[in-house]
């Protein structure tokens, strides 16, 4: 069987084919961020919000390959609601992750536990980091 | 007629790869590694500076080089300039050529066409310049036509730059009628031919083009290298864009003057290996001939063609293409996620926008998928591309895309 059933049958079918919190808002409370990829043409935008200290919505929206649009889908529904340093500590777990780097596996990753099997596709791996990366500037744009 | 022509590309002998991404770049045979091989193992040293022995002996071999892809695309010696490559090349044009006499309310023909090789630098001196980037509307089929040409063209078009093969449709472009044409009105014409000169006999005196652009590393030879074709009287004429060792003449504390074409565009240590190793790349091309690469390429894209066409879902848009480039699309599956599947099956093509925006803009998708052939594929590569095609069409339907 193909490495790329395993992965695809996972997670990322779902969350591509059924987004969630997909869609931007037009309010200012939201931190944006917007990144692309110019040689595949993958384009994510996400938005933020924080209150308190918590993430307390994220929101995407874009175009790209499956494993890019359907990993913001799961980013949104993984962070949202934890504290902020919880959220830097998930991001940079997850991108550790699939860039096969040390990461603490103590850490439930849940529905992004799956892109693990990006790993096997390293020309991939930027996919699957666009929208971790977006969310990451917007919790930066945030402490600013 | 191809037949034994894998066993000269080492890479296709060590790991099961069936190769569709010569556009990008072409494999290296193994003539042209023993070349590069043969320059660091027997005079490694630099051109044109030393006296002694060795040095001269790299001297001739860079010479040689020259005079060996002057010969065949037909230009003089001092009318090839080595390069970084085309892309390199095509800059070199528009910096010097354009920056010496564009001005302001000239126009500049491009087309949606063109490599960002080929438009970037034109956009840039426009915008400057305060000239205008005019674009050739395509036909339905995305081609550049001599009519089209015509409708464009005007008395303020001072430069013409134009691919000769699209590197994403693999169609032809009328270059010499519109050559001619555009000389009527007194404009110059650069020709990026990165993806002609691997495939086609180049002929600059018959194109009667102004410049021309070509990389070695599509055409069998190394990578960092490659050349600009231009008129003799143009390059005199025109300044350098690189100033440093070797180009120049005379050096004074407040000035200095620079050598002719083509040296006074070569500033610093030239690409001594790889313009050998290029020279050799071309040797290897006239050894198979173009005649038979041309035939053995056509017959591959109607192989590959027909195959794609049997299976339901995938659209081809450059049915038509008169070179060995197929440009496709599962339908409702991003490129990426197919190329992930071939690359499982060890097929290599591309995936993206080929460096060349303006098109995919114009075919109104996000990417598309790539495949183009050379002498290393055989009809087996094919059948192993479309029985892969058809597995992903399933796959791909049969997890919901």
């Amino acid at each position: 069987m193909h490495q790329l059933e395993t992965l695809y049958r996972q997670i990322i079918m779902d969350h591509y084919k059924n987004p969630r919190n997909k869609g931007l808002l037009e309010d200012d409370s939201y931190i944006k961020e917007h990144i692309k990829n110019p040689s595949c043409g993958d384009d994510i935008t996400i938005q933020t919000r924080i209150e308190n200290g918590r993430v307390k919505d994220v929101r995407h929206d874009g175009s790209g390959c499956s494993i890019c649009c359907s990993s913001a889908s799961v980013l949104s529904t993984l962070v949202k609601g934890k504290s902020v340093e919880e959220a830097n500590t998930y991001t940079k777990n997850y991108l550790n992750m699939i860039m096969k780097q040390p990461f603490d596996e103590t850490i439930d990753l849940e529905d992004a536990l799956a892109y693990q099997g990006v790993t096997k596709f390293p020309a991939r791996v930027k996919c699957a980091s666009i929208a971790w990366k977006a969310f990451e500037a917007t919790l930066k744009k945030a402490s600013e | 007629m191809m037949q034994g022509r894998k066993k000269d590309f080492p890479i296709l002998n060590k790991q099961p790869l069936v190769y569709l991404d010569t556009a990008a770049s072409s494999l290296t045979p193994n003539a042209v590694i023993n070349k590069l091989n043969e320059y660091y193992k027997d005079y490694p040293v630099n051109v044109h500076r030393g006296v002694y022995k060795l040095s001269y002996q790299a001297t001739e071999a860079y010479h040689a080089a020259r005079q060996t892809i002057a010969d065949f695309i037909n230009a003089s010696f001092d009318e090839v300039i080595f390069t970084r490559g085309a892309s390199s090349a095509l800059n070199l044009v528009a910096l010097s050529y354009g920056e010496q006499y564009i001005n302001a309310g000239d126009e500049i023909i491009v087309s949606e066409l063109e490599h960002h090789s080929h438009i970037l630098p034109w956009q840039q001196i426009a915008k400057r310049k305060n000239a205008k980037l005019v674009y050739i509307p395509l036909s339905k089929e995305g081609r550049i036509t001599v009519e089209a040409f015509q409708s464009v063209l005007s008395n303020r078009t001072k430069v013409v730059a134009l691919t000769y093969v699209s590197n994403v449709m693999g169609y032809i472009t009328p270059i010499k009628e519109i050559i001619e044409i555009a000389h009527q009105k007194g404009a110059v014409v650069s020709v990026d031919a990165a993806q002609a000169a691997p495939h086609m006999q180049l002929d600059v005196k018959a194109l009667n083009c102004d410049f021309l652009a070509f990389s070695a590393h599509k055409m069998f030879g190394p990578t960092g290298v490659g050349i600009l074709y231009g008129k003799s009287a143009l390059l005199q004429a025109m300044p350098p864009v690189e100033y440093g060792g070797d180009m120049n003449d005379n050096v004074d504390l407040y000035d200095g003057d620079w050598k002719d074409a083509p040296y006074k565009f070569e500033a610093g240590t030239p690409p001594i290996a790889e313009a050998i190793g290029f020279a050799e790349a071309v040797r290897y091309i006239q050894s198979v001939g173009f005649d038979a690469i041309i035939k053995h390429e056509q017959g591959l894209r109607k192989q590959a063609i027909e195959g794609l066409e049997a299976i339901d879902g995938i659209t081809v848009y450059n049915k038509e293409a008169e070179t060995g480039i197929i440009n496709f699309n599962l339908d409702g599956v991003h490129p990426h996620d197919v190329v992930s599947f071939f690359d499982e099956d060890h097929i290599a093509l591309r995936a993206g926008h080929h460096c060349a925006q303006l098109l995919i803009k114009w075919l109104k998708v996000p990417a598309t998928l790539r495949a183009s052939f050379y002498i290393y594929n055989d009809a087996s590569d094919i059948e192993t591309f479309i029985d892969s095609a058809k597995r992903a069409r399933s796959f791909f339907s049969e997890i919901g895309f």
